[in-house]
Parts: C-alpha cells; sequence; structure tokens
C-alpha cells in the first residue's frame, strides 16, 4: 500500500515535470518566459512531489503510536504495568495480523478487530488527506505557472532547503546516538546506583541474570562495578601505546626528514595498508598467531600466561595504529616551516640534533593531538580484544593475564538475542555512554590542539 | 703548556664531533628499523594468512563406486519418471557405496568409513541420478565430499604421529585412507563450493556465498543511504552555508562523529532501528542503516575537501556569465569535484566493508544457511562470517577463516584501486 502510494506520488512529480516544461513552451509563444522552460517543470515537481512526501513520512512515524493508544484505552482501568501494555498490545497485533498462537480471550479478540478496523481508517484517511495535497498543491502550483510568476528563485530556495536538510542529517546521527545512549543508560541506572557502577570493582553481569521475577538488589549492587573495564581498556591501550608511538613516530620522522622520494613513495602507503585491514583479521591474527606466541616464550621463560593474554591483543592493536600516529606525525612534521630548519643548520647542528631539539618541540603538539587521536581508536577497538583477549573482567596489571575492556563487553551482552528491559542489556547502553564520552573528550582535545597548532604556522 | 691544551682541544673536537655524528647515525637506525618492524609485521602478517588459507581453495573428494540398484532404491516403476527418482530412497544406495570400499568391514563398524565423508553424502548420490537418469541400474563411479578431518589429513594439516586417542581420525581410517590415495581415489579439485555454498556447521560444506551476498546488499544499502545525503550535505557547507554559530556547530559535530568508535553506531542501531523502528533484525538493511551513518561523516569530509578543491575562478566565470549561484555550483563545481567526492566514496564504503562490531550487535551473527537474495532476509557479512568461524573449535574452520581473510582483502584491495584510478583518471589537475 504504501510503496503504491510512494510511487504515484514520484510518478505523478515526473509526470508534471513534463507538463510543466511544455506549459512554459506554450507560454512561451505569447509572451516572455521568466526562467528556462525545465525551471517550470521543476517547480510543479517540487510542489507535487514535497507537501505530499512530508505529509506520507509524518503520519507513518506517528500513526503507530496513535493506533497504539487508542488500543490499550480499553486497558487503563485493569491497573497494569508497562510492560504487560507493551505485551498486550503486541498479542493484539500477532492476532490481528492471523500467526498469534496462544489462546484467544474475548477482550482480545474485540482489540484485535477495533486494531484491525484503526488500521483500515488510518489507511484510507492517509490515501484521502494525500490526495487532497496532491491536488491543492499541483492546482496552487498550476496557477503560478500559468500567471508566469518568477520561477527560477522559488526552485533554487527550495533545493537550498534540501540541502540545509541533508547537512542536518548528520546533527541528527548525533542526537540519536545520544538518545538511545541515554534512554536505556538511564533505565539501567534506576536499577543500579551510578555510584556503584562507576566505582565497584566487580563486574559480573551474568549472575544477576533471573528466569522470571526481578534479580535481587543485593546482587545487582556487586554485579555491575565497571571499574575492571575501564582499567582493562585503559591498560591495552597503553600496552597498544607502547609498540605504537616509538614505531610510529620513528617512522613518521624518518618519513618527513630523512627518506629519499622513492623511499617515501613506496614505504608511506605500505604502511598505511596497516590501517586499511579490517579489525577482525588483526582479531583473528592476535587469537591464532600471537597469542599462542606470547604463551610459548612466557613458559619458556618459567612464566604464567594466559592464552588471551592483555600483551597479545595490546601488541597487535599497537601494529594496527602504528600508521595514524605515522602519517599524522609525518603530517605535522612537514608543515613545521623550512626556515627554523634553516636556522638550526645554520648553526652546526647535524640532522638529529634539529629533529630532536628544533622541529620535535615544534611540532609537539601537532604529535600529542595525533596521539590523542590514537588512544581514541585504541579505546574504542573491539574485535581485537573480542577475539584475542578475555572476556572476563579481571582487575588487573599484569599483561600477562587476561582482561576485559568496556568494548568487547558490549559485545559479549548483546551478541544473541537480547531483552529490551533487562538490566544486562541496559549495562551494555550504560558502557557505551561512558565509551563515547570518553571517546569525544579525547577528539575534542585533540582536534582543538591540531587546529591551534596548524594555526600557528599557517 | 699551551701547546698540550691546544693538542687536547683538538682531540676533545675530534671526539666530541665524532660522537654527534654517531648519534646521527644511531638516529637514522633507529628510523629505519621502525620502519623496517612495521613492514615485517605486515610481511608476517600477510604470510600467515597466505600460508595457512591457500589450501582452502582446494577440496579433497573420495572416488567409489556406486551401484544404483533399483531394488535399493524402492523403485517401482517399469521407466521410473524424474519424480520416482527425485522420492526415491537413497540410504542404503549411498550408505552400499561407502561399505563397498572395505567389505570386510564387520556392520557395526561400518560408521567409521560413512564418517569419512560428509554428512550430506546421500544427497550427493542422489544429485548425480537425478542428473544422469540413466545411470539406474548401472554401477558408476562417484566422487563424495571428504569429511573436513580426512581433508586436513589430505593437506597436510593433521599431525599424524599423536596418539591414536587423541585424534579426530583413527587408526583404521588412516589406513583406508592411504589404500584409498595410493589407488590414487583421493581427488584434490579446485572448491568452488567454498564460493557457492552457505554457512553450514561442517567445515568441508561451509562456503562464503551467504555471507558475501550479506557484504554486498549491506553495501548497496549504504551506498544508497549515505552518498546522497553525504554529498548534499557537503554542498550546502561548503557553497552555501552562511558564516555563523550554528554551521560551525554543525561542522564539529561532523568531526566528531568520524571519530566515535564503531561500535557506538551499533547500538544506535540496536537501540532506534530495531527496538523503535521495528525494522527487521540480523538483515542487511539495518546493516546497511547502520555502516551509512558511520560513512556519513567520511564521505562529507572528502566530498567537502574535493569542493573546496576547485578554484574560485571557476566560479568566478560562471557567475560573471549570469549563472545563479545555485547554476553555479550545480552545473560547474559539483561535476568538478565528483571525482574526489566518489574515490572518498569509495574509501569509506571499503571501511564499512570491514566493520564488524556494529553488525554483531544487530544480529547479523546469526548462523544462515541458505542465501539471501534481498536485503531483507536475514544474511551476515564476510568480516563476520570470519569472526564466526574463528570462534569454531573444529580445525577444518581455520583454513576456511583465512580464505574468507583473503577474500575480504582482495574485496578491499579492488575498491581501493577503484578509488585511486577514479581520482587519477577523472580529476583534473589544476595549476
Amino acid at each position: 500500500m504504501n510503496l503504491i502510494l510512494v510511487t504515484f506520488i514520484i510518478l505523478l512529480a515526473f509526470t508534471s515535470y513534463y507538463f510543466g516544461r511544455k506549459k512554459a513552451l506554450v507560454i512561451q509563444s505569447s509572451q516572455r518566459l521568466t526562467a528556462l522552460p525545465k525551471f517550470y517543470g521543476y517547480y510543479l515537481a517540487a510542489w507535487c512531489a514535497a507537501p505530499a512526501l512530508i505529509i506520507f513520512v509524518l503520519w507513518s512515524v506517528f500513526e503507530p503510536s496513535i493506533v497504539k493508544t487508542f488500543i490499550l484505552q480499553d486497558y487503563t482501568d485493569q491497573n497494569l504495568t508497562k510492560n504487560e501494555l507493551q505485551l498486550i498490545y503486541t498479542k493484539v497485533k500477532a492476532l490481528a495480523a492471523g500467526t498469534y498462537t496462544g489462546n484467544i480471550t474475548n477482550f482480545l479478540d474485540e482489540s484485535a478487530n477495533k486494531y484491525i478496523q484503526l488500521k483500515g481508517i488510518a489507511n484510507s484517511a492517509k490515501v484521502a488527506i494525500i490526495l487532497a495535497i496532491l491536488i491543492f498543491s499541483l492546482s496552487f502550483a498550476y496557477r503560478s505557472v500559468q500567471k508566469n510568476d518568477r520561477m527560477r528563485e522559488p526552485v533554487e530556495i527550495f533545493l537550498k532547503w534540501v540541502l540545509f536538510a541533508a547537512s542536518l542529517g548528520a546533527v541528527l546521527v548525533t542526537i540519536g546516538i545520544i538518545f538511545s545512549l541515554l534512554f536505556e543508560a538511564i533505565r539501567f541506572f534506576q536499577a543500579v546506583k551510578i555510584f556503584d557502577f562507576i566505582f565497584g570493582t566487580h563486574w559480573y553481569p551474568a549472575k544477576t541474570f533471573v528466569r522470571d521475577g526481578q534479580p535481587d538488589p543485593e546482587l545487582m549492587k556487586d554485579a555491575f562495578g565497571a571499574v575492571p573495564l575501564f582499567a582493562g581498556t585503559f591498560f591495552i591501550a597503553f600496552i597498544a601505546m607502547c609498540v605504537a608511538i616509538p614505531i610510529g613516530l620513528l617512522s613518521g620522522i624518518y618519513l618527513s626528514e630523512y627518506a629519499g622520494r622513492g623511499v617515501r613513495k613506496y614505504a608511506k602507503p605500505i604502511i598505511e595498508i596497516l590501517a586499511g585491514i579490517p579489525t577482525v583479521v588483526y582479531g583473528f591474527f592476535a587469537a591464532l598467531t600471537v597469542g599462542p606466541f606470547v604463551k610459548e616464550i612466557g613458559n619458556a621463560m618459567g612464566l604464567e600466561v594466559s592464552s588471551e593474554s592483555a600483551l597479545a591483543a595490546g601488541a597487535v592493536m599497537g601494529v594496527m595504529i602504528i600508521p595514524f600516529i605515522s602519517s599524522l606525525s609525518d603530517d605535522v612534521i612537514t608543515a613545521v616551516p623550512q626556515n627554523l630548519r634553516d636556522g638550526s643548520y645554520a648553526m652546526g647542528a647535524t640532522k638529529s640534533e634539529t629533529v630532536k631539539k628544533v622541529i620535535f618541540p615544534a611540532a609537539l603538539p601537532g604529535i600529542v593531538g595525533s596521539i590523542l587521536l590514537a588512544v581514541s581508536r585504541a579505546v574504542g577497538e573491539t574485535m581485537i580484544v573480542v577475539m584475542a583477549s578475555g572476556l572476563a573482567a579481571n582487575l588487573t596489571m599484569n599483561p600477562l593475564e587476561s582482561t576485559s575492556t568496556i568494548t568487547a563487553q558490549i559485545v559479549v551482552i548483546l551478541i544473541g538475542d537480547q531483552q529490551f528491559g533487562d538490566p544486562k542489556t541496559q549495562s551494555a547502553f550504560a558502557l557505551g555512554i561512558s565509551l563515547f564520552i570518553v571517546t569525544l573528550f579525547l577528539n575534542v582535545i585533540a582536534l582543538s590542539v591540531v587546529k591551534k597548532y596548524r594555526e600557528k604556522y599557517e | 703548556m699551551l701547546k698540550n691544551i691546544g693538542k687536547n682541544m683538538n682531540n676533545f673536537k675530534k671526539n666530541f664531533l665524532k660522537k654527534r655524528y654517531n648519534a646521527e647515525r644511531r638516529f637514522q637506525w633507529y628510523g629505519k628499523i621502525a620502519i623496517g618492524l612495521a613492514l615485517t609485521f605486515l610481511a608476517v602478517f600477510m604470510f600467515q594468512i597466505f600460508s595457512k588459507g591457500y589450501s582452502a581453495f582446494q577440496k579433497t573428494w573420495i572416488v567409489t563406486e556406486v551401484h544404483y540398484d533399483k531394488e535399493l532404491l524402492l523403485i517401482d516403476a517399469e521407466s521410473p519418471s524424474k519424480d520416482d527418482l527425485e522420492n526415491a530412497d537413497y540410504y542404503d544406495v549411498a550408505y552400499k557405496a561407502m561399505t563397498s570400499l572395505d567389505p570386510g568391514l564387520p556392520e557395526e563398524e561400518d560408521r567409521q568409513l560413512i564418517q569419512m565423508v560428509s554428512y550430506k553424502y546421500e544427497t550427493e548420490v542422489k544429485d548425480l541420478l537425478l542428473k544422469n537418469p540413466d545411470f539406474l541400474g548401472k554401477i558408476v563411479p562417484i566422487k563424495l565430499t571428504a569429511s573436513d578431518d580426512i581433508d586436513q589429513v589430505h593437506k597436510g594439516n593433521y599431525p599424524r604421529d599423536i596418539p591414536e586417542k587423541n585424534r579426530r581420525v583413527n587408526d583404521y581410517q588412516l589406513q583406508i585412507y592411504d589404500m584409498l590415495n595410493e589407488r590414487g581415489d583421493i581427488l584434490s579439485e579446485f572448491n568452488i563450493s567454498f564460493f557457492t555454498n552457505p554457512d553450514s556447521r561442517e567445515a568441508e560444506l561451509a562456503g562464503i556465498a551467504s555471507s558475501f551476498m550479506g557484504t554486498v546488499f549491506s553495501i548497496l544499502v549504504c551506498l544508497a543511504f549515505s552518498f546522497p545525503v553525504a554529498v548534499l550535505a557537503a554542498i550546502y557547507l561548503e557553497e552555501f552555508a552562511p558564516k555563523n554559530k550554528f554551521t560551525d556547530f554543525i561542522e564539529v559535530n561532523i568531526n566528531n562523529l568520524a571519530a566515535v568508535p564503531s561500535i557506538v553506531f551499533g547500538l544506535l542501531g540496536l537501540g532506534i532501528l530495531l527496538a523503535v523502528f521495528n525494522l527487521p533484525r540480523s538483515t542487511p538493511l539495518v546493516g546497511g542503516i547502520t555502516l551509512s551513518l558511520m560513512t556519513l561523516p567520511t564521505i562529507i569530509i572528502a566530498a567537502r575537501a574535493s569542493l573546496k578543491a576547485v578554484p574560485p575562478s571557476i566560479r568566478e566565470a560562471a557567475l560573471a556569465m549570469g549563472a545563479s549561484n545555485m547554476q553555479t555550483t550545480m552545473h560547474h563545481t559539483v561535476p568538478l569535484s565528483m571525482p574526489g567526492t566518489l574515490s572518498g566514496t569509495i574509501i569509506g564504503l571499503a571501511q564499512a566493508l570491514g566493520e564488524t562490531a556494529p553488525l554483531i550487535l544487530i544480529g547479523m551473527v546469526a548462523f544462515v544457511n541458505t542465501i539471501p537474495g534481498t536485503p531483507v532476509d536475514p544474511a551476515a557479512s564476510l568480516p563476520v562470517q570470519i569472526y564466526i568461524w574463528s570462534e569454531s573449535a573444529e580445525r577444518g574452520f581455520v583454513e576456511k577463516v583465512s580464505a574468507c581473510i583473503m577474500v575480504l582483502l582482495a574485496f578491499l584491495i579492488l575498491m581501493n584501486l577503484a578509488a585511486q584510478i577514479v581520482r587519477h583518471k577523472f580529476e583534473k589537475k589544476w595549476s
């Protein structure tokens, strides 16, 4: 039904485009046109499609909730909770669609009939209203075409609004992220105190699972302490940076200051391949090759190493991050003005002394910015940790033991079927919002540092 | 005295210079070592994947003989129709085909032979007859898919010298395998079924067709949603937006969005697309929309950069000829910026292609053993398939994972090449 309606509107818009253009050619024979003929077509088409489609979208968004309130009105006197009402509504919908398999009560049957009736009314009302709007807006537009009003300006203003609406898309995504995270997280914090979440040291959500009924509040208090996860996240990120910063920075410096054209031309893109490899591939590599390798070396040295050690995950993550640091620091160092180098050489400094004592301090803000970006990347990295590090949240600072991270726990909790309304599921959103805040914080600082740095040398 | 001091000074200078030059050389070496390490990681990585994965492109078959005996097939008709063949009972025929490899084996040990081929061997026996109805009543040679343990033994990935009780292939099966191998009845052929089969719990039957189609659909959906919005947004921000607080806010927003961890987008897809809009779970449609939100900022940034690269003289010339702002933008600036925008889009899509975590959250990890035909059928995607298989304990899946990685990397390389070609072939150089 909806598909037919939308196709109809779009077809009508196309026809009105050709109609408008033809009309313009007719007008042309008697009076001077105000714009190119195609604008007459665009004008009609825009008036035809835009109002009808906007109404259509708004209707489709609001219709279900309005129907729902109508249906559930009959149940208000039964003192039901929100979840029970939701369940009844799902049953009514299933019954109306003919897919319901439970036992059918009279009341339910009545509601289903009402639902079908309401849906029918809503559908015919929708079609009627949209047809009315189409007729109204087309006749309005056709009148101004006949009067030979200015045609180009309205079309361009309309286009500009379309462009503006598109640019709001990015803002909408952000709002969507914040809402989806906040909504569930707030419900989580109603069940678990925010203090217990931020400062608790035991993360073991599986133990709160109770079949039917509410979990024990005493258990809840002790199951959602996120400290081990925060610690694990930053610990693995720290290991990754220990690998990535020296290698990335040194290769960035070498590429920008020492390497000849040939080396630079080939080495830079080859290193950047490392950034293009999907993270799940790194995860597989870490779990299958690096993990056992680390374990073997550790065992040979007489150390006890978990086969899912933080070291393996962190090291592989570090390799993934090398190109971020190397190309960003390469850019930053290249941006340092040549006269600083020339001044240093003129004083008799060698190249490495120039790099260490002149260029590096000058480029430091930019380098710090790029490192912060890389840290935010490491904190948000998921697949490597899921596959190569442990899933049990240990509070440890031993790189040879397994730890877990925020991202890994989100995956562990949400993989498979989720039940909304369960504190375990909601805890994933609480973790998500803390991850979002941490990375946002790092990014804002990094971007402003890099921006200030750019302005300094421009 | 003075002479001595001069001499010392000279020595001191010489040593000091030497030290500085050594430091210089050392520093250069650090740089070289760093680059060497990065390249070594890449090389080791590639070598590991290739050496583990190339054997997955070979499939092992066991050749035996099958007697399409009418009586065993329970076919009564003189000249059986296609339906009769379709509904015949192939259990005994297939069973006999395998047990005939070692007629002396006591009946209760037959399972050992049956376990050497894939559990779908009965279907293979059936398919051969359906393809050649004149085989009915005859004894013909047939190729059966070897079980993944025999497959691994044949490829030499399975150690034979460990004690029997720790092995999944017992001594008897090895003996039969050796006999067949000597006779030349073990065949290795290019593994077409890896590309045409959907996922399966059995390593020897598992293929990437379902996840490949899932990836293709998600990428198409992602393109359809993100490209138009991103390009329009970039045009507005670069060409029309007034300089005010709100535009600044949008800009900061886009830059930050580009650095949000991908898993957060997965939470968005779960919390909004699935929970609020009730879109179908585990489908490429939801996956594609989630990925499109992720690629949106990437494409906007690339499109803006390439719009910015169009020199102002083009705009000025168009305006001077009497074109309106909108005409200048749509007829001149945007077409000239397209190569850069397109190559940015392809790179953004390539990033989305390798993304796993958000797809796991919206349920694309479900086990799917059908090939999806539309974007609203449940499907996996290539990276998720890698994750699913690598979680599996069976040995046969290790090479499958590596082969799947090779396919994914090939896909990525192709996309990046396409981006390069678009950029270099069509982009105008302004000097």
